[in-house]
């Protein structure tokens, strides 16, 4: 068309039939290919095999959306004080029993924690909605510092406000050497401290000898720190609540956060030793990760309820949360080794060797030119593993802590609400709870993965 | 070597190297780490040890494996092998280990058709049938599969029926609160013939299958592989079946006392785990699935279409081989994840390794150490024995690079 | 040196570490401040706690009555919710000082657990509960039935040997937790459920209609439930034993968490002895000699124990049947204080 057009009309040629002159008014495309009928063709009826496809799902679609609907939310029951809210009635079974969840919802967040110390809960929700934000958001100010207050600031404040005991304790442990209360305790203690200061101050490339004066000068002031810190809490004076009270919701973020804290970390040491060129260090790494790997976390969590008391001495026994704690975290971290290993492979030999050329040592190298590189393609699957990580929670219930899951089973066996529906509401409201957690994260995970891949377009 | 020594004064003499504090020196310091490392995991290992049987010394619990050939005394409801109150320990952990492997078996072979289904739903060109798949990947990958075998067992399963108002199936068969109950076939006289058929007819399709293989790398030309091993692996032992006098009946289930009597009772721990597992794990071999299918190039497919290929050989001659080798080997660790995961059985009630020995036989004996380092020896053996085939199916498969 | 370095290693594991021992559970009691008591997760009338975390029950109450004895105040005990197949491990540990988990006691559990048992604070035997429409009257008629059970119990045991005994086919399903047991048997999953006749009484108050159910006549097994710990440590093993029959002394004399201050003024040389004012009996024990008042001051005598926790004082209404004073045609009998 267009070249018909532009040609120029040959003149006083009498033959011509007919030239254009105006241009002809552009037409709409085909009804067919363009706009919701085009979209529903295209997309929908584009060959018979395709349309029956479409049948297909949308039996299905009709099949499973309207129960849905109906259940969760026309149909259910939002409001009552016990089970007679949510029988059948006249033969018909209602919805699902919001009302349960309602009545319920203290207890599916808390547990059995102390109802007049549950807003020391509701902190420990809030400093870790703080810590996430301030880590997520790429533009927060002072993101470095974000780190610290999430890995070292978070955990610490978390154990001090929902146990009620001085998370800083182990600070004023070297003064029990002066006191003589408890010698060993306080050797090691004092030698952590003082190793502390060393190896901050060696790391500046301050020499060895005045290292070990910041070294001193570390243990005076921490100790002191920690001394004065005791006064504090105390005049603060949190009750003490036993693990044995914590629950519900609670419990489960408590155990995420700390396997999301710990896990990565260990991950990392351990996928360096699996890559690792001395021998010993190598084997214990893959010994340890493929062993791991290999059994359910059920019996990991098992062995931690079973075995390790026996593992002990008989003087020791350590909190049952505490014990799954770490099954948990280490389980996670040998998952997250291979993740991190993955993405030390994906680096090209150039930047190993790069870096080694320009002078540096292995942990100079790892921490400033390999791990940023490694851990930034890795974020996505890092987050894959946070994901099962989160779900692996609920199995804490098999071995008898009181997770939300826990809760849910608990509160939806007793009598006050037994009624056919509250099972099926219980279950729903946990896949929601869990769904928001996991879908968050994953969501996270594709929104990095995508703002990555932007920047290797460049 | 001292020409081109450019290295402070530091060296000394004769030899040319510097002298470095042990510490320095990367050899010395990686034996010392090592060393360290070894006795601070053997110090850990022989405390633990010498611990365990202190403790276990002193409180007068026993230990050994002696316990493996008692009396169990209690019993087990579905079991693969015979097995009475008066059997073994011994015992009890072979029937609670083919429970395990009975439903990661089952289960694995179908959460891979629904997982390839819901997979390729996702690419699919319909948007609803692709966005219907996309709501299923999504609902079951976040939520714990804890919760679902919960869901499934006690808000589905036990909302069935009770036994007198049992579901009628077609086929006779029956479904409750007890479980599914199917009719027991029974095998007639002839019936080792249709297997030998059945034997037969698929030994010659593979031996058809070699041969048109290597006709069509000779000359180019294909043979109906399909058509001629489907009478061979199904025609053939129906044709044995008819002239042998249909040697199959069925024994139907009936309504007894309590139970439905008769027929093969499908426990419904055992439909709970697996339904759970299944759907579960196919959400996971959806994501393998498509992840392979996208990894290879368009290119192939366009340059399949270009010679002509149409679209059915396209995808079976050029992009599933070439998928397949990115699928194998996340498809396999999904395979252990289900197999690790059906150890969720304790949750409700399904008697497997975990729930059987792991529970009643650790708790009758009271010996934990030794009860959860066998459990846990199995799954290890599972996994490595998994992992040496896959290893060797990987490296067969492997793309030969030149 | 070794025990030091472990202590150290993990008592910097955040500190939430607790000492616990052998052969001086009294002296770590004391210096800790407070009991640990290993009980069920959740059995109306023995051990329950409600939604705030308040334990109620039977063998709560033996252990406040320990608790009273040792530090005069029955709330400094912390109860530890165990499942029956973690409760031994916990004990063995030391996670517990004295499990009272309606635990049956058994020659195996005493000699190869490294348990120790004594007293028995209920006297119970394994019976069955059924659908009222069923309508069956005797265990013997359950030919053919499925079972549902709870793992790691004598139950199960006894279960198998009560069928296997008398010919019959059954069978069996069992689950982790009582939990989990109850709801299967309510939803129908099976025709009976078995467990300790007082287990019954108080899963049958969980079901959806308890009115529906019933409990058969026979008891198929002994079950003696009693305190358990650990092997060896005969002091503590002497509080355990005398918390209890003090109970059942008291009960028998008839002093009451009511007339106990009068019954300081007692002539009788029994209550003397028992109240501590007369003899040294609790230094004995490594406890003061008022140990017996207290229990008696802030928890109550055996009978009140059990008529609040399970008798006609709740909604289980069991009889005192067996376990009545040995004088009353019971089984309850304390040697004599002298």
């Amino acid at each position: 068309m267009s070249t018909e057009m532009s040609s120029a009309p040959p003149s006083g040629t009498a033959s011509r039939a007919y030239v254009r002159a105006a241009a002809a008014q552009v037409l709409p495309p085909p009804v067919a290919t363009s706009g919701l009928i085009g979209w529903l063709r295209t997309n929908l009826f584009s060959s018979p095999g395709n349309t029956l496809l479409t049948l297909l799902a949308l039996l299905i679609a009709f099949w499973i959306i309207p129960g849905f609907v109906r259940f969760l939310i026309t149909d259910a029951v939002w409001s009552g004080a016990d089970r007679e809210a949510c029988v059948a009635k006249g033969g018909v079974l209602p919805g699902a029993c919001w009302a349960f969840v309602k009545d319920r919802l203290a207890y599916f967040i808390y547990g059995a924690y102390p109802v007049e110390s549950r807003w020391r809960a509701d902190l420990f929700f809030l400093l870790g909605a703080l810590g996430i934000g301030w880590l997520l958001w790429l533009n927060a100010p002072r993101r470095d510092l974000g780190l610290v207050y999430f890995l070292v600031v978070l955990p610490l404040a978390v154990y001090g406000l929902l146990s009620g005991r001085n998370p800083l304790a182990f600070l004023a442990y070297p003064y029990d050497l002066v006191t003589g209360r408890s010698v060993i305790l306080g050797l090691v203690f004092a030698a952590l401290l003082f190793l502390a200061g060393f190896l901050v101050a060696r790391s500046e490339g301050v020499r060895a000898g005045r290292a070990a004066l910041f070294g001193l000068a570390a243990l005076v002031i921490l100790t002191a720190a920690g001394l004065a810190f005791e006064r504090l809490w105390g005049a603060i004076g949190l009750a003490p609540v036993d693990t044995a009270r914590w629950g519900g919701l609670m419990v489960t973020l408590v155990v995420a956060g700390v396997g999301i804290v710990a896990s990565l970390p260990l991950g990392i040491l351990l996928a360096l030793g699996r890559r690792s060129k001395l021998p010993v260090i190598k084997f214990f790494s893959v010994l340890f990760i493929e062993f791991v790997r290999g059994v359910p976390l059920i019996t990991v969590l098992f062995m931690a309820n079973t075995m390790l008391p026996l593992f002990l001495p008989d003087d020791i026994t350590v909190d049952k949360l505490l014990r799954a704690l770490v099954g948990i975290a280490l389980f996670a971290s040998a998952y997250m080794a291979e993740v991190v290993r993955a993405g030390l492979q994906a680096l090209p030999k150039g930047q190993y060797e790069g870096a080694m050329a320009v002078g540096l040592g292995y942990w100079q190298m790892m921490r400033l030119i390999i791990l940023p590189q490694a851990l930034k393609v890795t974020i996505p699957n890092i987050v894959n593993t946070y994901i099962g990580l989160f779900k692996d929670t609920s199995l804490l219930l098999i071995v008898g802590i009181f997770d939300f899951l826990k809760a849910i089973e608990t509160a939806r066996i007793d009598p006050q609400w037994a009624a056919p529906t509250v099972s099926a509401t219980g279950y729903a409201f946990a896949a929601i709870v869990y769904f928001i957690f996991c879908y968050g994260m994953a969501s996270y995970a594709r929104a990095t993965e995508r703002r990555l891949s932007k920047a290797d377009k460049r | 070597m001292s020409s081109i020594d450019a290295r402070p004064s530091g060296a000394t003499g004769s030899d040319s190297r510097p002298h470095v504090a042990f510490w320095n020196n990367p050899k010395a310091r990686g034996v010392l780490f090592q060393m360290l490392l070894f006795l601070a995991v053997g110090f850990l290992a022989y405390a633990a040890a010498s611990n365990a049987i202190e403790n276990l010394q002193k409180q007068k619990i026993a230990s050994g494996f002696g316990f493996w050939n008692n009396i169990a005394g209690f019993d087990i409801g579905q079991r693969l092998i015979p097995y009475e109150t008066t059997s073994t320990y011994g015992r009890a952990f072979w029937v609670g280990l083919l429970n395990t492997l009975l439903v990661a078996g089952i289960g694995i072979v179908l959460a891979t058709l629904l997982g390839f289904v819901i997979g390729i739903a996702r690419l699919s060109r319909n948007w609803l049938v692709a966005k219907l798949a996309t709501v299923y990947v999504e609902l079951i990958r976040n939520t714990p599969l804890l919760l679902q075998l919960l869901f499934w067992y006690n808000a589905v399963l036990k909302a069935l029926p009770e036994v007198r108002e049992s579901l009628a199936l077609p086929g006779g068969a029956f479904l409750n609160t007890r479980g599914l109950f199917v009719p027991e076939p029974v095998f007639g006289a002839g019936f080792s013939l249709v297997l030998g058929a059945l034997g037969a007819g698929f030994v010659a399709h593979l031996g058809i299958r070699r041969w048109a293989r290597r006709r069509q790398e000779r000359t180019g030309q294909r043979a109906p592989v399909l058509a001629i091993g489907f009478g061979l692996i199904v025609l053939l032992p129906l044709l044995v079946y008819l002239l042998a006098g249909q040697p199959l009946s069925f024994a139907y289930p009936d309504l007894g006392r309590f139970n439905i009597r008769g027929g093969v009772q499908v426990y419904p721990e055992f439909v709970a785990l697996l339904l759970g597992l299944v759907i579960y794990t196919a959400a996971f071999i959806a994501e393998v699935v498509r992840a392979g299918i996208q990894a290879v190039s368009k290119g192939q497919t366009e340059a399949a279409y270009a010679l002509g290929l149409r679209p059915g050989p396209t995808l079976d001659l050029v992009v599933i081989p070439q998928a397949m080798r990115v699928i194998i080997p996340p498809l396999t660790s999904q395979y252990l994840n289900l197999t690790k995961n059906s150890s969720l059985a304790v949750a409700v009630g399904y008697p497997d390794l975990v729930q059987v020995f792991a529970g009643t036989v650790l708790n009758q004996t009271g010996q934990a150490v030794e009860v959860i380092a066998i459990t846990m020896a199995v799954y290890l053996t599972i996994s490595l024995a998994t992992s040496l085939i896959m290893n060797w199916y990987n490296a067969r498969k492997a793309l030969v690079e030149r | 040196m070794k025990k030091l370095m472990m202590s150290v290693a993990l008592g910097a594991a955040l500190g939430m570490v607790a000492g616990a021992a052998s052969a001086q559970t009294l002296n770590q009691v004391k210096t800790r401040g407070v009991l640990q008591c290993g009980s069920n997760t959740g059995l109306a009338g023995f051990g329950q706690p409600d939604a705030q975390g308040n334990w109620t029950g039977l063998d709560v109450d033996f252990c406040r009555a320990v608790a009273a004895a040792i530090f005069n105040d029955a709330a400094k005990v912390k109860f530890v919710p165990l499942s029956a197949k973690d409760r031994f491990t916990a004990l063995q540990s030391g996670e517990v000082d004295v499990l009272v988990r309606n635990t049956t006691w058994t020659m195996s559990r005493d000699t190869s657990l490294g348990l120790e048992f004594g007293p028995v604070n209920y006297y119970d035997g394994q019976g069955f509960m059924v659908r009222k429409k069923l309508k069956i009257a005797s265990a013997m008629e359950l030919s053919g039935a499925s079972v549902c059970t709870q793992q790691g119990t004598t139950t199960e045991l006894n279960l198998a040997d009560f069928f296997r005994a008398n010919k019959l086919k059954y069978e069996v399903v069992t689950f982790a937790t009582s939990d989990e047991t109850t709801k299967a048997y309510d939803a129908g999953r099976c025709d009976a459920f078995t467990t300790d006749a007082s287990g019954l009484y108080s899963e049958r108050l969980r079901l959806t209609n308890p009115d529906d159910h019933m409990v058969l006549p026979e008891i198929i097994s002994k079950e003696p439930l009693g305190p358990a710990w650990r092997h060896g440590d005969n002091q503590w093993g002497d509080i355990i034993k005398w918390t209890h029959y003090a109970m059942l002394t008291a009960e028998e004399l008839g002093v009451t968490k009511a007339n106990v201050d009068e019954q300081l003024k007692s002539t009788n040389p029994d209550v003397k002895r028992l109240l501590g004012t007369e003899g040294k009996f609790g230094e004995a024990i490594g406890l003061t000699n008022d140990w017996a008042y207290r229990i008696i001051k802030h928890v109550g005598n055996y009978g009140e124990v059990f008529e609040k926790n399970v008798g006609q004082g709740s909604r289980l209404k069991i009889a005192r049947g067996v376990n009545a004073l040995w004088n009353k045609g019971g089984l309850q009998y304390a040697p004599p204080i002298r």
